[in-house]
Formats: C-alpha cells, sequence, structure tokens
C-alpha cells in the first residue's frame, strides 16, 4: 500500500479526447489539452481566456463528458465538467463532439447565454467577429424561444474610449481581469448578485488607463466595444493587416492589427490567435495600448507587415479576392496609346467615401451633422 | 452534306407556271393574310395608358422601407451589402441623435444609401437578406435615363414616401402586393 503511495506520477499523463491520445503535462487543463490538438476537438469557450490568470469556469460552453476518470480510477465522472477548469489524469478518456450528451448541453447553455443577450445584431458592432454569434449558429440557436421581457440597463458612460453595453453583457468577467492583471487599479467590476448583476464603474468613474483598451479584445461579445469605430464600418468590409510601430509604452508590444478601408485606417486592435485571443511574443501576451489603440489613425503610423490571414469561412474574409490575377491592360495599345474615353468615375457621382469627408478620422460615431449636403 | 437540322428546303429553280406568272393570285393571297389580322386579337396593349400586371414574384426597383409610423427601417446593417453579387450596393452609418427618434427606428441608421442600378442586376438577394424588413423589391421597372450617372440612386431615391405625412404616396409605392412575408 505505501509501495503505491510512493510512486512517482509519470512525467507526462496521457489523456484521450474524442479518441485522439496526446500527452501534456501534469496539471493542463482538459480545454488546453484539447486545443493542443486543435481543430474541432476544442471545446468552445466564452470565459476562459488563457492570458487572463483566474478566468473559466462561468460560462459552462466549454463542458465535456469525462468517459474514465483516469487509468487508477477509470469510472466515468457523473456529470460534465467545464474543460476550462478540470485537469486532466493519466489515462482519462473525454469525449466532446463524440458525444451526444455534451452537444445537447452545450446548446442548452448557448440557449441561456442568448436569454438576456439582445438578439441586436444588426446593429451591434462586433458582429461577425463575435464568439456568441459564431457559437449560436454552429448549435442552431440563431433564433429565441424567449417570450418574455429581457433584462435592460441604462446606457453608461464610461470614458471617451470604450462603449459599454450592458445588456449584450454575459458577464464573462474578462474584462475586470483585465483591469486587475494589467493596470494598476480597477474602477470598475461587477455590481449587485444573480439577475441584477451587471459590470459597471463605481458611480460612473470614466476608465482612463493606458491598457484600458484591452477589455474591448477579451469582450467575446459586443458588450465593450470601440468608441472610435462605433458605427463607422461593419467589420466584414473592412480589410485586416497586420501592422507593427515602435512603441514607448511600457508593456506595450506594438504589434497590431489594423482594419483598414482603402487607406484610412478605421480600427486597431491586438492581434488575435485562432482561439480568437491576443497573440502571444515571445511568451509575453500582445497587449497594446491605447496609443497604439485610438489615437494612431493613420496609415503613416504605421509599418504594414502584410494581409492579416482570415479564416476562409468567415464573414470578414468576404470581398477579399486573394491571389487575385490582374489580366494586362490592352485598350491602350488597340486604341494607339490614347485612354479610353470614361463615361462616369462612380467617385464623382456617388456620395458614399466621398472624398474630403473621413469617418475614420472623426472621434466617436458619426451623427446626422456629419452627413450634410453642402459639406 | 448531312442536314444539321430537318428545317433545310430545297429551292426550287424550276421556271414559274402560269399561275404563279400571273401574279395577282399571289397578291391577293398575301393581302388576306394582312388583312385577316385586323379581326384576330390585339396582342398589344396601350401603354402607358393601359399597363399589364406584374407577376407577383416581379422584381422591380427597389425601395426603402419605413414603419407605420414613418421612421426607416434600415438600420445600415451591411448585410445587403455583403449579399449583393454585383457589389451595387454601399452605405455609411451614423448614429441616431436626441431628438431624432421619429426618424429613424434604430439607434443606428445608414446615414447614405446607394444602389448603382448600372451594376444592379435584380436577384432580390438584398431583400432576402435584410433582417430588418428595410428593403423591398417593387413592382416598378427602373427607369431609363440618357446619362449614366442617373443610374446611381441614393436614399432621397429609394425611401419609401412617409405614411403618415403622404399616406397616398405611400399607398402607391407599396403597391397592391402583400409585402409581409412570414
Amino acid at each position: 500500500m505505501a509501495d503505491e503511495i510512493k510512486k512517482e506520477p509519470p512525467a507526462n499523463f496521457k489523456v484521450t479526447i474524442d479518441n485522439i491520445t496526446i500527452e501534456v503535462a501534469p496539471g493542463t487543463t482538459i480545454l488546453n489539452a484539447a486545443r493542443t490538438i486543435g481543430g474541432d476537438v476544442t471545446p468552445p469557450a466564452m470565459c476562459y481566456y488563457s492570458k487572463l490568470q483566474g478566468s473559466g469556469g462561468k460560462c459552462r460552453t466549454c463542458l465535456v463528458e469525462v468517459a474514465a476518470g483516469s487509468t487508477a480510477d477509470p469510472r466515468p465522472m457523473p456529470k460534465l465538467v467545464a474543460s476550462c477548469r478540470t485537469t486532466v489524469m493519466d489515462g482519462m478518456i473525454v469525449k466532446n463532439i463524440t458525444s451526444e450528451k455534451v452537444k445537447d448541453a452545450r446548446a442548452g447553455v448557448v440557449e441561456f447565454l442568448l436569454l438576456n443577450h439582445p438578439l441586436d445584431c444588426p446593429i451591434c458592432d462586433q458582429a461577425g467577429e463575435c464568439h456568441l454569434q459564431d457559437l449560436g449558429y454552429e448549435h442552431g440557436k440563431e433564433g429565441t424561444r424567449y417570450e418574455f421581457k429581457r433584462r435592460t440597463f441604462e446606457k453608461e458612460d464610461i470614458g471617451p474610449y470604450i462603449q459599454l453595453h450592458m445588456t449584450r453583457c454575459i458577464l464573462c468577467y474578462r474584462c475586470t481581469y483585465v483591469a486587475d492583471q494589467l493596470t494598476e487599479k480597477r474602477v470598475h467590476g461587477i455590481l449587485d448578485r444573480g439577475e441584477h448583476a451587471e459590470i459597471s464603474t463605481y458611480i460612473s468613474k470614466a476608465i482612463d488607463n493606458e491598457f484600458s483598451g484591452n477589455m474591448i479584445d477579451v469582450c467575446p461579445v459586443g458588450a465593450l466595444t470601440d468608441k472610435t469605430f462605433r458605427f463607422k464600418n461593419r467589420v466584414w468590409f473592412t480589410k485586416p493587416v497586420d501592422a507593427h510601430r515602435e512603441c514607448t509604452t511600457p508593456g506595450c508590444c506594438g504589434k497590431t492589427t489594423l482594419w483598414l478601408r482603402g487607406e484610412e485606417v478605421f480600427r486597431v486592435t491586438a492581434r488575435k490567435d485562432q482561439w480568437g485571443e491576443v497573440q502571444s511574443f515571445d511568451g509575453k501576451p500582445g497587449w497594446i495600448c491605447n496609443t497604439c489603440r485610438f489615437d494612431k489613425k493613420k496609415t503613416g503610423d504605421w509599418t504594414i507587415e502584410g494581409v492579416t490571414k482570415v479564416n476562409r469561412h468567415s464573414v470578414i474574409a468576404q470581398g477579399h479576392y486573394e491571389g487575385l490575377v490582374t489580366p494586362k491592360e490592352t485598350v491602350q495599345q488597340v486604341l494607339g496609346g490614347r485612354a479610353p474615353r470614361l463615361l462616369m468615375d462612380i467617385h464623382d457621382e456617388s456620395e458614399v467615401n466621398r472624398n474630403g469627408v473621413h469617418l475614420s478620422e472623426i472621434n466617436g460615431p458619426a451623427h446626422s451633422d456629419d452627413f450634410k449636403k453642402d459639406q | 452534306m448531312q442536314p444539321l437540322t430537318n428545317r433545310v428546303k430545297q429551292v426550287d429553280r424550276r421556271p414559274m407556271s402560269l399561275l404563279e406568272r400571273a401574279y395577282l393570285p399571289a397578291i391577293f393571297k398575301g393581302m388576306s393574310i394582312t388583312f385577316g389580322h385586323m379581326f384576330k386579337k390585339r396582342p398589344t396593349i396601350n401603354y402607358p395608358e393601359k399597363t399589364r400586371p406584374f407577376s407577383p414574384v416581379f422584381r422591380g426597383l427597389h425601395i426603402l422601407n419605413r414603419d407605420e409610423e414613418g421612421r426607416e427601417n434600415c438600420t445600415a446593417c451591411g448585410l445587403c451589402a455583403v449579399a449583393c453579387p454585383a457589389e451595387a450596393i454601399t452605405m455609411e452609418a451614423a448614429e441616431r441623435k436626441a431628438g431624432e427618434e421619429n426618424l429613424y427606428r434604430e439607434e443606428k441608421y445608414a446615414a447614405r444609401y446607394e444602389i448603382n442600378m448600372l451594376r444592379c442586376i435584380f436577384c432580390g438577394l438584398c431583400e432576402e437578406a435584410c433582417p430588418k424588413d428595410a428593403i423591398y423589391l417593387s413592382e416598378t421597372f427602373a427607369p431609363a435615363n440618357y446619362q449614366r450617372k442617373g443610374f446611381i440612386y441614393g436614399k432621397d431615391d429609394l425611401l419609401i414616401p412617409n405614411p403618415k405625412t403622404e399616406p397616398e404616396a405611400y399607398a402607391k409605392a407599396k403597391g397592391g402586393r402583400v409585402t409581409v412575408k412570414h
């Protein structure tokens, strides 16, 4: 008996997720083990964020079935477990997409998350890159069965750069972890409990920290959005490019994604990895400061590295014609060097994207005054 | 040579008979066909005094819809533009200010909305994509124009008349077709 206790655990744990066996270090969560496999096997996560300590365990979208606890104790776990908070054991057998129970439970969780979440995707700036939207469509829950009054909140101003839409919040707590771990003092948090819980600053105190903008990036829904980008454009009409600049703010990595339309920089975000989290550079998460995010809205401020790789199935990839080969223009040759007569230049006629009106330079959303006829 | 179709007719090069050379019988035969049409049903109508009914699935000129209070339905979500295979639709959005609630239904609206009718193929995918019942293809043709710039339709051309202030024009623009389909 005593020998058994003294026996050292193996250096790496063997875990089987959806019939794929891998070896991971002890202490790894099931979710992170699944992420090393990648692909469809990975459970979705709304609240867990690998770069934020202590996150996870709140939304329950990452539920998995543990069919066998370990080699030592191969009994299955009685209930589905949150994979972001459950560490692997040697010989553990996990079922994610191969389990009907998990699929069913996850669809239920999505529906619960959408109980109070307004279906105002046409207005929301997050649409197109929203994790809850993806999750809803993946589980066929894009509609709603909820007939009662949804939880609504008065609009609250939390500073000049960040727009808070409390009605869209799913209480994942990611933004409060950002404030705790990236900035020196947190001025916002979760007030009240249960049904009444809400993210807010105490007595509407403005958030004015150099790294507060990262809350926008970690927010899985459109509860926290960029005010300088608000209503300016839909994400799928902008073109993401990787760019960097020499940022002097300590802690800022300076590596970003610019969301361009033509020459205009509409939005600056941190670079995201395949899980929708901020990318790591040299082992450190690539958070960016508010100067990079909100103030550098000219292409001249940035060194552009190249087009960001966007998943082909993402709506953001629409209209981005990759590998486009433009045929050689032969009209001038045929006409003996004469340029063809243009019957209409669309930019002379079109009211949209007019020369001289740069929406990206307006600080905050455009209003009716910005579109006066005489301008 | 093998004929390509079965409609091939050999040209008859024999000299004409006496009856054919008499000329007048052939003239009377031709005239009887011509005047016979006078007593048949006319296939044409006197457009524009008379118009033909449109097919219930006809897709014509676009209208931007308003709700029953006269507020614009469009919220500039961009789904019509992303669905448009001809990339004819462009828009710019703005935030509704306090006091403009009677003009726009949602917090965000299309400050500029443009359809390039030179590009539009009237496929109706914008109508299908719209989540807000804002764009419909009506029962009218896009009128002809002498210049290309006349085919760039802005919000002034597309918006349906306000049902509150101009109920008659609104009813006319809406047409007889049932537009609500669920």
